[in-house]
């Protein structure tokens, strides 16, 4: 495996592509992951995200394209030593416990075997099961068999954790604790890739965003970059189209019957707006400021998308 | 492969197989101590030489070990059915296959552990019913090695069969599939072997394909020939009557068939790697 420099990219794909017979499940799928950073991959159902997955861990073979994971060529077996993965389908040998699945992961990670069991008992206190390190997985609950999953992804300290939709089947307090050991694995220099639905997790923990539809990706970046700027938009009656030209010092303003938009704007001016709008003689019903939440902007990206695209349905069967 | 073959034992020994198979093993045993015990009485009371106890108990022990080798059939085909079938339909698979674990380690773990649980299964019943036979008529078959080990042989070539096809259908189609194959070969060989006896040339190479396709049913000739007292070997070897019985073996396996059957297991060990590796997980 190739040595991992510290400003290398723990994921880089190009134009990936994959065919499942005629189904297009991923149309030139290009993103880049870097270390230290946690990566939220969002997409509808069948927009190739377990598909993308299963190509970043060597599952499945790319039709097209090419990709590196911690540099070194897409299913390269040694590089998996460095990766962690928790998958949507999370489900370990149910006659093992729970301390056992993990130092048998531990062993298929080539760990030296003195230092499995220690490893396995700070990963079982990570995730909250240290007093079920004894019982059987068979007899866990979904959201104890996740929280394990997580564990197994986070076994040797990882330079990549993988986790699709690692949030799936636990309660509020789990998610809280989830999102805590991402950010801890994020501060330690892994790269986190976070295949996830939950918009407000992923609002919450990441530090970059990509948004894919039908097999590639239609946004992508900060969340900044992906929500935009802050709007404000204010319900007001008495002002005229004449009137606007009073508001651009606030930023580019625009009104639609009864409705006023300004973006950007900065939501502190907001107090000085509404005393202008009072003064002008218009009388105000609503004031709304802030950006548009993940989930807004998700919605509205895939609905261009698919108009664009002239389908109204999913790329295909297979995510 | 030893972590996947080492998991395999734990996983048959945890989810009770192992241990069912002992049991089943033990009361079988039992049984078969029983009436070779109950038969042998009856004939020494008749005042029957014991040349005439040796056939019997042969022959007793060349049924019942027929009997046990539909048994193993079925438990071969039920372990290796569902081997890599319910690994990759549960995702327990793909959690390891994510790992540095090639898939054909993967596979070759998997086979090496159910070889172990087999075949330790088939030695300890097939020793454990001969020589509790011995204990009760005096009789030993003239070398113990040879059946037992064609025994234990014939369940790994066809849970080996299984778990090649389990890299591709349900545990339900490999298991169902896996039986049927069996009772035909058996059913080839029998034809082949009338066949042979009535000089048809056509019928017997029916055998012939058949032992070539699967060869479970000429290591069971192997198990047969093993259990034999030499001396009915001797009388009846000529006969084109016993050369029809299935029953009955005149001759071991050739050394041309016996590399054939290690040669068979390498291939279709070879062709469950291929497909497993070119299977989208």
């Amino acid at each position: 495996m190739p040595r991992l420099a510290l400003d290398m990219p723990v994921i880089e794909v190009t134009e990936l592509r994959k065919l499942y017979g005629r189904t297009e499940a991923l149309a030139g799928l290009s993103m880049t992951v870097n270390r230290g950073e946690v990566f939220g991959f969002l997409g509808p159902n069948g927009a190739g995200k377990t598909t993308t997955v299963k190509l970043l861990l060597g599952l499945a073979r790319p039709t097209g394209g090419s990709g590196k994971v911690l540099g070194a060529p897409l299913g390269d077996l040694a590089t998996r030593r460095q990766v962690g993965y928790l998958p949507e389908l999370f489900r370990y040998q149910p006659w093992l416990k729970a301390r056992e699945v993990l130092t048998l992961h531990g062993e298929l990670l080539r760990m030296p075997r003195r230092e499995r069991g220690p490893s396995a008992d700070r990963i079982l206190e990570l995730v909250g099961l240290s007093d079920r390190a004894g019982d059987l997985v068979g007899r866990f609950s979904k959201g104890m068999q996740q929280r394990l999953g997580l564990g197994v992804a986070l076994m040797g300290n990882p330079a990549l954790v993988i986790l699709d939709e690692p949030t799936s089947a636990l309660d509020p307090i789990g998610r809280v604790d989830v999102r805590a050991i991402i950010k801890a694995a994020r501060d330690r220099g892994a790269g986190v890739f976070l295949n996830s639905h939950l918009l407000s997790e992923v609002e919450q923990v990441c530090d970059r965003v990509a948004i894919v539809d039908h097999g590639r990706v239609v946004a992508s970046g900060t969340l900044d970059d992906v929500l935009g700027q802050a709007e404000t938009q204010v319900h007001v009656t008495g002002i005229a189209s004449a009137d606007l030209a009073a508001f651009e010092s606030f930023g580019p303003p625009s009104l639609d019957g009864d409705r006023l938009s300004i973006r950007p704007m900065d939501p502190a001016r907001v107090p000085e707006l509404v005393a202008l709008i009072v003064g002008m003689g218009g009388r105000i019903h609503e004031v709304r400021s802030g950006r548009s939440s993940l989930e807004q902007r998700f919605v509205e990206l895939v609905a261009r998308d698919r108009s664009m695209a002239g389908t109204p349905g999913a790329a295909g069967e297979r995510s | 492969m030893i972590t996947i073959a080492r998991l395999t034992i734990g996983e048959a020994a945890r989810r009770k197989v192992l241990w069912v198979l002992v049991g089943l093993s033990l009361l079988s045993v039992a049984l078969v101590t029983w009436g070779v015990d109950r038969l042998v009485s009856l004939i020494r009371e008749q005042g029957e030489a014991e040349l005439q106890v040796k056939i019997v108990v042969s022959q007793i022990l060349i049924f019942i070990a027929f009997m046990f080798t539909f048994v193993l059939a079925m438990t071969a085909a039920f372990l290796g059915s569902p081997a890599i079938a319910t690994d990759l339909e549960s995702g327990i698979a793909q959690a390891m296959l994510a790992r540095p674990l090639r898939r054909s380690s993967y596979l070759l773990g998997r086979w090496l552990g159910l070889s172990i649980v087999i075949a330790g299964y088939a030695i300890l019943s097939g020793l454990l019913a001969i020589e509790a036979a011995a204990f009760v008529s005096g009789y030993t078959p003239p070398n113990l090695v040879l059946p037992i080990g064609y025994l234990a042989y014939q369940a790994i070539v066809l849970m080996t069969l299984a778990l090649a096809i389990s890299t591709r259908l349900s545990p339900i189609a490999g298991g169902a599939i896996c039986v049927v194959a069996y009772g035909l070969a058996w059913m080839s060989g029998v034809l082949g072997d009338i066949g042979t006896a009535l000089h048809a040339g056509g019928v017997s190479l029916i055998g012939d394909i058949g032992r070539v396709v699967l060869p479970t049913d000429g290591l069971w000739r192997g198990v047969v020939y093993g259990l034999e007292p030499s001396i009915v070997i001797s009388q009846l070897g000529g006969s084109e009557a016993a050369q029809a019985n299935p029953f009955f073996a005149s001759q071991p396996p050739s050394q041309a068939f016996l590399a054939w059957a290690v040669v068979w297991l390498a291939l279709v060990l070879l062709v469950a790697v291929n497909q497993l590796r070119r299977r989208e997980l």
